[in-house]
Parts: C-alpha cells; structure tokens; sequence
C-alpha cells in the first residue's frame, strides 16, 4: 500500500447526505472477479446520462471541465452507507481519489479506504461547506492540502482540522500491510487461541459435527 | 465485572490492544459470498497464503445466482458466472465448505449462517456484506467487512478494529395489529436517521425485545445495517437456545450456562441510550430513496425539507401532501436476508390466501433459503403463493439489488419487503418502497400500497 502524507489536489463536492456504495459502484458494473477495472463504473447512474451507451451527464460534478483530475471529494454525513462493498473504494482509488473529507462515515467504508491508502477525513460540515466554496471559485488554481501528520487541511488560507482515528492514521502515514502486521503477532494469536479452544471447546466446529 | 453485553462478547475475542487503541480480534467464524468472497480467495492463492482455519470458514453461492427453477451457474448478471465458479475454486483448493448453487441448503447467507449454527451464541463471526449484523439476533459479535478484511481474517483468524462507543434501543411494548419488527426498525430510523446510530454498536433490550421471535429480532438486527450500526447484538435466551441447538453445527452438549451470561449487567453504562414503545408502532412504508424517508400507509408525504428530500420526491414521482396508501404498484416483491424467512413467508401467505394479484403487476417470492423454502412447501403455501399469481423462486439475493440481471423496469413502482430503498438499487429507475410481507402482499392483491384487510 502507497504510503499518504500529505496530499493536495483539486476538490470535487458531493454534499448531499447519505451518498452509499450503490451509488458509488452500482452492482451491475462490477463484472469481474477483480479489484480493478472498476473506475469506468464509478457513480454511473450519476455520471452518465445513460449508463449502459456510457453518455456523459455535462452536469454531474465530476464531469465539469473545471473539476478535471479531482482527487479529493467534498462529502456529506454517512458518507459511504449501504453495502460493504470494498469494489466502492477501489473504484475511487482508480479513478484517481486519495482524500474524503466528510462530517461523517460508514464505520465499513471507513475502514475499506484505509485498507486502500485513501484518507477518510471527519471535519464539520460547515468547514466543509466552506473549503467547497472556496474551491468553486476556481477548483483548478484553488485546491486543498491534506495533511496526515498535522490532521489539517488547508485552502482558502484556513487551515481545518480533521478527525482520524490514531491507528488508522498510523497506517496511511507507514503504508501498513494489514496481514504483515499481523503476522507478527502470530504467537499472541496462537496463545489466545489454544485458551480460548481448552476453556471452550465447543468452539472448535469440528468437533461439533454430528454423525 | 459489569458491562455491557457488547463489552462481553469483545473483551473475550479481544487477544490485544494496542496504543492507539486498535485491537485485534479473534474471529471465531468467516462466511462469504461470490459477490465479495471470490475476490478475497483470488488474492490469498496469489500472495501464495493459506486459510488458516479452513473447517472455520463457509462459502455461500447467493448474491448474482439465478433464482429461477432449473436454474444452472448461469445467470443474467453480467459476468456473474465468473463469480460463483470463482468461489467454487476457491472453496475447492482451500478446502471450505461451500453451500453451492444446488446444495439443498443454499440460502442467503446470513440465513444460512443461522440455519446451520455457523453463528451461535457469544462467537465472533465476520462475512463480506454489510447485513451481517443480522446475526447478532443470536447473541454472535457479528461484523460485515470489506474485501481487504476478509483477506485478513481467513489469513490471520483476526479482525483489527477499534472498539465502537455503545447505543442501548430499549424497546417497552408490544407490537400491535399489523406493525412487525420492520415497522419498529423504520420509525426507529426515521426518528434518528440512516446514521442515527452513529457508528456505534447497538444493543436491541427491553420486554418488546423478549417478546420477539428469533426472525423477528433478526430482522431488526439486520435494519441496524441501515441505522449506520458498527454491529447490532441482542442477549441471546431460551428462543435462541432452543433454536441453536437444532443447528447441524451447534454443539453435541450446548454451553448454555454460558450463553445465559451473555448479557448486559444491570448497572453496565452505555454511551448512548434511546427508547421506543413497540405499542406505539404503525405499519411503515418509505416514500423516498432512503430508508429514513418513511411514515404510516395514512400519513400524508411530508413537504420537502431540503434539497436531497425534493430529489427524492422526483425521483419516486411522487408529491408531498398525499398518503401513500391507494398508490397504484407495478410489482410486488417479497424476499431479501431482512424479509424472507419462513414466519415471514407465513405472514404473506395469510393474507394472499384465496385472493389474486391484480391485473398488471409482477409479483415474486423469493423464499430467503432452501430450508425455508422447503419447509415453506411443506405447509402448502407455495401453493398459495403460485394460486395467487405470484412467482415461487429458489433461493438467493435475487431482485433485493439489480446486478445487471433482473429489474422491474424504470419508472416502475416496486413494494418490496427488502432493505434499501436507494436510487436504482433495484434497477435502473426502479421506484421501491420499503416495507413488511404482509403489507407487499395486500398492496399485491389490491395493486395499490395497501395493509391487509384482516388481522
């Protein structure tokens, strides 16, 4: 996973609230056993006039000239609700997405875009309603800084704090592997479960199967 | 010690916590689909890893397979086959048990994972698909995860997470005449909103919670997907017990004395606390494209309050001031891991018995797994199903979402039992409102959104 420290790049708002992963990746366009070739999919049913001819909505933010190679988009409370499909989060991350900037996430989705090095920021929507209207002005010349270490994002001169849990930040800044990191904890695993197994031995499914 | 029963079921998976307050969870069971399984399994064999407990980890074939009798590995979803196969390799090289298309008992997993005991009582249990909270009706700490997680888990048999704040429901009441455990998960999400819930994990208690049925609190479990819930748990008693020991993976001699300690202290402390009275519950049916956009059959579409409610108002074809109740539908489904279990299919059956569907609407069962709907054909009501015009299916995830296989048709109006009403989540345009069995079926018979005549 690529590490993220700081990123800066053009913002793209999508306020409403409750935005969910049916909107973001639509069931139909996922159609392979893969966790790529899903950016052309990405909001279809919002993206493009019509989603199976792949017809472009002039109006859908995204598609705007002026929001060419939008990399952080502007989101409203429980961004990301609905299904835990983690294909939500790949499609962002192919399109080229590295920062959510949010007043509120699904815990799922939340953590799907730290699997994936993309930043779920949590900040008030005020203050997101704030940078996206600095950011309208000109979204080519006035585009926003996230930065993981100092939990700011800059625009507009202001600098706004944004909330991330402190293990989740951790491993955006390292780039963690989560099955590497586990892996070195394999002896607690194990001690933890040869207890667990002698205190409970029902839990082992085993020997629960009836003949 | 005191605590909450959520506290309970994550301090004895909890193997460590470290300084930033992440833990590792032990994961006691994995089940996945093709949808988001096949994916993960595809990722292990490359990284060349193993499942570390493959007799703890269940495959099962329901989100893109046909539902339709006879039905094969083909299905109409777009690239779908690839899926299913996919999870079927997998399954194969790293020796899984896989309830595959054609095992007699397939179902929609959380049902599955239920039926045959895969979750019980004070087990951790992970699976790829956010209706996983379903399962926590049964006492199991049960998360849904991403892809990513899942990967981890059947690598590691562990879960990092950090730890969510606490949300006590206390339920009062009963529920009265039609209104079901959907009906209260609705006005429990309109009251608060889709993220009422706030992340945390919530606790379902209280005398309206002890007078449920095992399905009942399974259904408000799994609306907890909707309430923006990190996990919904109910203290597991003798209703589960009774039902957990009859499971074909449930233990030879039951752990009750145990499963009975699984359960909030009375003097434990939630962070969050809120309460609803059953007794005060009416039939719910959604008018927009959220599941928190829904009221009483009756009441009158509320005026739109912003910009995203006037949005979704369009979207239905819809206009504030009317009742939804005498709305012409198009079609009728019944099925979904939120409404398809036998009591479920029962409550429907009651009221179709001896009527027909109206002239110009689709109307489908799909019953929500094999057993069910064996059991289901046992008592006759496929019959009863079939003799009122609807269609009888196998089992799957079927029309609950649109996969690129099967819709109703855009601008159609869908009275469907399921969970979400978003945009296009049942196809293209597909305008659908949220509600209980009971209610699809009398709206079926009457082609209008309308409660049963009879109680």
């Amino acid at each position: 996973m690529k590490p993220l420290e700081i990123h800066k790049g053009v913002a793209a708002p999508l306020l409403q609230a409750n935005v969910d992963t049916d909107a973001i990746m639509p069931s139909r366009e996922m159609r392979r056993v893969s966790r790529s070739g899903l950016a052309d999919g990405l909001f279809a049913n919002w993206r493009y006039l019509d989603p199976e001819r792949r017809i472009p909505d002039p109006d859908f933010i995204l598609n705007r000239p002026e929001r060419t190679g939008a990399s952080i988009l502007l989101g409203g409370p429980n961004f990301g609700c609905g299904s835990s499909r983690e294909f939500a989060v790949w499609a962002l991350a192919e399109f080229g997405i590295r920062v959510i900037l949010a007043p509120g996430f699904n815990p799922v989705f939340q953590k799907n875009c730290v699997a994936n090095g993309l930043l779920p920021a949590q900040a008030p929507l005020p203050a997101i309603r704030s940078l996206a209207a600095w950011s309208d002005r000109d979204p080519q010349r006035n585009r926003l800084t996230a930065n993981v270490r100092t939990l700011k994002i800059e625009g507009s001169g202001k600098r706004i704090p944004f909330v991330i849990a402190r293990g989740q930040r951790l491993r955006l800044l390292q780039g963690l592997d989560d099955i590497a990191m586990t892996d070195q904890r394999t002896a607690a695993i194990e001690a933890f479960e040869r207890q667990r197994f002698a205190e409970q031995p029902w839990v082992c499914a085993w020997i629960n199967r009836r003949a | 010690m005191s605590g909450t029963l959520f506290d309970k079921l994550w301090d004895s998976h909890c193997i460590e916590t470290d300084g930033d307050g992440a833990s590792l969870l032990y994961v006691d069971r994995v089940v996945m689909h093709e949808r988001t399984g096949a994916v993960a399994l595809d990722s292990l064999a490359r990284r060349r890893r193993s499942v570390r407990r493959p007799e703890h980890a269940f495959c099962v074939a329901d989100h893109v397979v046909d539902t339709l009798p006879g039905r094969s590995d083909d299905t109409r979803v777009p690239g779908g086959r690839d899926f299913i196969v996919a999870l079927r390799q997998g399954a194969a090289s790293f020796g899984l048990r896989m309830f595959d298309v054609d095992d007699e008992d397939q179902g929609i997993c959380h049902l599955v994972s239920a039926e045959q005991g895969i979750a019980l009582p004070g087990l951790s249990l992970v699976c790829p698909d956010s209706h996983t909270c379903t399962l926590g009706a049964l006492g199991t700490l049960a998360f849904g995860i991403g892809t990513s997680e899942l990967e981890h888990a059947l690598a590691t048999s562990t879960l990092r997470a950090i730890k969510p704040a606490t949300l006590r429901v206390s339920i009062s009441g009963q529920l009265l005449g039609h209104a079901t455990a959907k009906d209260l998960a609705l006005t429990l999400i309109s009251t608060h909103g889709v993220g009422g819930a706030g992340g945390a994990a919530v606790e379902f208690q209280g005398a309206g919670i002890d007078a449920m049925t095992l399905e009942q609190r399974m259904t408000l479990c799994n609306m907890a997907a909707e309430f923006g819930a990190a996990t919904a748990v109910i203290a597991p008693d003798e209703v589960v017990f009774r039902q957990a020991a009859l499971a074909p993976l449930a233990p030879k001699d039951a752990p009750i004395a145990g499963w009975r300690a699984l359960r909030s202290d009375a003097s434990a402390r939630f962070d969050h606390d809120i309460a609803i009275d059953s007794a005060q519950v009416v039939p719910q049916v959604t008018w927009g494209t959220s599941p928190e956009q829904c009221g009483g059959l009756g009441d009158p579409i509320p005026s739109p309050k912003d910009a995203a409610a006037r949005q979704a108002l369009d979207y239905m074809g819809l206009e504030p001031g009317l009742p939804l109740a005498s709305k012409p539908i198009d079609a009728a489904f019944i099925g979904s891991c939120t409404n398809a279990r036998i009591s479920d299919i029962r409550a429907a059956a009651r009221v179709l018995k001896g009527h027909r569907v109206a002239a110009g609407v689709t109307a489908i069962c799909v019953p929500g797994s094999k057993r069910v709907k064996r059991q289901a054909e046992a008592e006759g009501l496929d019959q009863v199903f079939k003799a009122a015009g609807f269609e009888w299916r196998e089992p799957g995830c079927s029309m609950c979402f649109f996969a690129g296989g099967e819709t109703f048709g855009a601008g159609k109006r869908v009275v469907t039992s399921t969970n979400r009403n978003f945009e296009s989540r049942q196809g293209p345009g597909v305008r659908s409102h949220l509600t209980s069995p009971a209610v699809v079926a009398a709206s079926a018979i009457h082609g209008r959104i309308a409660l049963p005549d009879t109680a």
